[in-house]
């Protein structure tokens, strides 16, 4: 069986020449493995630094976690090897029976949800059955879909433009079907049981993310321009409301505009220097922006507030009510206004819903963007410049509007997010937040609008929900990542729909084989 | 200079005159002091061994490339001539309205059959849409501009026997219609002259008649100039006027299309010299 699957699937070799035999290939392969996992294992877990009373750095050995580490992962690597020369069996068994050990309820308790506050054993320990218990189940999901596509062989070129046709055509049915919903179960959500004011609040984050992640989309979805300094405009934008609102006394509804119309303005002058730079280099300098906006945020101290950043910005009103228990003399508050009784969460299901609107105007402009004409230009310039140039497209200002528009958004969410906090400092603002934001537009399939919005929710709302996994949630980001790229190489919902149709859109997409 | 200009406004001015072209790389001289002129409604060929300086020539008309040395001059019936020499790249397409399209193919690949020509009515659109603000309000007028272009691109998709495919993506369809449709998309700028880098590579003989059809039937009924660089002789000899012939950079002979059959620099350069 092995030896016939081979066939098949490398049909470009000589398979008459005795091949090695699958047994040996695996045992190599995990011998390989193994010293892999011992260099990486010995430094990384081996060796665990420890302050001792709180002035000397010492370091404890854990090297019996080292052998175990040696001893496992070498077995999922020897099954995953012979699963890929036709062997499926031994992974499927011994991988399933591994995910129920390591992730059985019986053993651990980590399929509970609230199993961070009742853990049976030690945190670490815990995590440690999670990553086996997760590499298990990548064992035992590798073999379930190499048995179903068993004896299929490698798959033509044709069959695989039609397979790929067919997941756009399902990601675009999906987003048509799930797009509306997830806008109406987040408008309907604070009226719900389910809707406390914890989840309400962790939302309000997940939504800055969202309509985050649609603005840089249209920078680096639609113009395919790679910005790793989107977060200077959010900074830019929250800086801008902070010190209208400490300096000049503005509110938050007359500070907005002028946000986003400061933050575009940083985009245009930013940008104009940089956009001749494609690619690999644009993204350095970038990078290199979102930078120097933080140190100056730092070091200017007279205008920043420093490190210290600046504090007591105006907290967001009801267009002019504010949600206060008592107001000074002649304000009516909120719950005057409407009668209600005073409670602190009235603020918060008006932010939410405040950053519900702001996101999905950024939605919606950006579908409209799409149609117009400096829309396809976006897309155009991310599929050949060269080309452009020769219709007579002016690539500099092209680019730079999809740069100061998608800046523009950042500026909104920026002053949103620091009348939120009310206190805005040169640490929200960090690298690692642009990379965050990036992610969630690269994750969510470049250019896919649900796409982008599903991936908020899971890279921010998930480390939210999960928030007990503190040091690992960068473990956990990293190895979603990786997972979503592995399996939705192209993001969770990739499909372009086109702007303009001349067709109908017949129910069955015409794959381009069929094409004469 | 004004004087100058006063004179080539002339209607006797043809379409592009190409004055002592230079282009240097380095110590590379691609080409070399090259002249001619482009006549309005002429196909004018453009030939010469591989290396030639065939494509740099584009590369310069099309602002690709600032030449060493050297005037170029578009004389479109409706405007003042233009200095294209002078023009920064995109604007050459804009203003001057030269269009072009590439060796190898370049169209926007992951955009539909039907956005390629859509983008290439850029200019247009833009100022119909009031440079973006008026358009995302939704104005009639600037649907009514969208409506016309649409009507433009689907004119040209029927003329190249594409319009069944227009909602496909551009990548997806066979090479030779991606041809074609490259040609559309620069017929959709308007442009007074068309330049064609080897537009029938890697045809077959069949498409190859049907592009000479085709370029015939784009010079007789619009009645603009095109410029044509190809290596397939049943295009050249099928569609030209007149052909200027390139080797090393230099300008070896031009003339009508039989004129250049019999001449013996070109047999020399493409064939050899004949050892004695």
């Amino acid at each position: 069986m092995a030896d016939t699957t081979m066939e098949k699937r490398l049909p470009g070799e000589a398979v008459a020449s005795k091949a090695p035999s699958p047994l040996l290939v695996a045992v190599k392969e995990t011998i390989f493995t193994a010293v892999l996992v011992f260099l990486l294992g010995v430094l990384m877990v081996g060796f665990q630094t420890q302050a001792i009373q709180g002035q000397y750095l010492s370091f404890v050995t854990r090297f019996d976690d080292v052998l175990w580490a040696v001893a496992i992962v070498p077995i999922g690597r020897f099954l995953l090897a012979l699963d890929r020369q036709g062997q499926s069996w031994p992974a499927l068994i011994v991988g399933g029976l591994a995910f129920l050990y390591f992730f059985g309820a019986g053993s651990t308790g980590v399929m509970e949800l609230d199993v961070y506050k009742t853990l049976p054993l030690p945190f670490e320990e815990a995590m440690v059955n999670v990553i086996f218990g997760l590499g298990a189940l990548l064992v035992f999901g590798t073999a379930i879909k190499s048995l179903r596509t068993a004896g299929q062989g490698r798959r033509t070129l044709p069959a695989r433009e039609a397979a790929e046709a067919r997941r756009a055509n399902f990601a675009r049915r999906l987003s048509v079907v799930l797009g509306p919903v997830l806008v109406a179960a987040a408008v309907v959500l604070p009226w719900t049981p389910w809707g406390d004011r914890q989840l309400v609040d962790s939302l309000v984050l997940v939504l800055t993310y969202v309509m985050l992640g649609w603005g840089l989309n249209i920078v680096v979805g639609l113009a395919g321009l790679l910005d790793l300094g989107y977060v200077a405009f959010y900074a830019v934008g929250a800086y801008t409301y902070a010190k209208l609102s400490t300096e000049l006394g503005l509110t938050f509804w007359e500070s907005l505009p002028i946000a986003g119309i400061f933050s575009a303005a940083f985009g245009v002058a930013l940008g104009f220097p940089v956009l001749r730079l494609r690619g690999d280099y644009l993204a350095i300098v970038t990078l290199g922006f979102g930078e120097m906006i933080r140190i100056v945020l730092i070091n200017w101290q007279a205008f920043t507030g420093g490190p210290n950043g600046i504090g007591s910005i105006g907290k967001i009103t009801f267009f002019g009510f504010p949600f206060e228990r008592k107001a000074a003399e002649g304000v009516t508050t909120f719950h005057e206004l409407f009668g209600l009784q005073f409670s602190g969460s009235h603020r918060v299901y008006f932010l939410y819903y405040v950053i519900l609107v702001l996101a999905l105007i950024t939605n919606f402009a950006t579908i409209r963007l799409r149609k117009l004409p400096i829309g396809r230009a976006w897309e155009a310039l991310r599929e050949d410049e060269t080309a452009c140039r020769a219709l007579g497209i002016n690539p500099t200002n092209t680019k730079l509007t999809a740069f100061a528009i998608g800046a523009m958004f950042a500026g909104f969410a920026g002053s949103f997010f620091a009348t939120r906090q009310g206190f805005v400092s040169p640490e929200s603002f960090t690298f690692i937040e642009s990379a965050v934001i990036l992610s969630i537009v690269v994750l969510g399939g470049m250019g896919s609008q649900v796409g982008v919005a599903l991936a908020a929710i899971l890279l921010i709302g998930l480390p939210e929900a999960l928030r007990e996994l503190a040091l690992y949630r960068m473990l956990a980001f990293g190895a979603s990542m990786v997972l979503i790229m592995l399996w939705r190489p192209k993001g969770l919902l990739s499909y372009r729909e086109p702007t303009i149709l001349l067709h109908a859109r017949n129910k069955k997409p015409m794959v381009s084989g069929t094409v004469k | 200079m004004n004087a100058a200009l006063q004179q080539m406004t002339e209607p006797a001015m043809p379409l592009l005159t190409v004055e002592h072209l230079t282009m240097r790389f380095g110590g590379l001289v691609a080409i070399d002091d090259a002249s001619f002129v482009a006549q309005h409604r002429e196909i004018t060929g453009v030939i010469g061994p591989n290396g030639a300086g065939k494509t740099t020539l584009f590369n310069c008309i099309t602002g690709f490339y600032k030449p060493t040395v050297g005037r170029l001059t578009l004389a479109a019936a409706d405007r003042p001539p233009m200095l294209l020499e002078q023009m920064e790249g995109f604007k050459i397409g804009q203003q001057a309205s030269v269009a072009r399209t590439f060796q190898n193919v370049r169209l926007f690949t992951g955009m539909s059959v039907l956005e390629n020509l859509m983008v290439a009515q850029h200019n247009k659109l833009m100022r119909a849409s009031g440079y973006t603000f008026l358009g995302l309000l939704g104005l009639p007028s600037f649907n009514r501009a969208e409506r016309v272009a649409r009507d433009l691109a689907v004119h040209w998709l029927d003329r190249i026997g594409l319009t069944h495919l227009a909602d496909e993506p551009a990548g997806s369809l066979p090479y030779g219609d991606q041809r074609r449709l490259e040609i559309a998309r620069a017929m959709c700028t308007e442009p007074v002259l068309l330049c064609l880098d080897e537009p029938a590579a890697g045809l077959n003989p069949r498409e190859s008649a049907e592009l000479n059809t085709l370029l015939r039937s784009i010079r007789d009924e619009l009645g603009i100039g095109i410029l044509l660089i190809e290596h397939d002789m049943s295009v050249v000899m099928g569609t030209c006027d007149h052909i200027v012939v390139l080797d090393y950079g230099r300008k070896i002979a031009d003339g009508s299309p039989s004129e250049i059959r019999s001449d013996p620099a070109v047999i020399r350069a493409y064939l050899g010299e004949e050892e004695e």
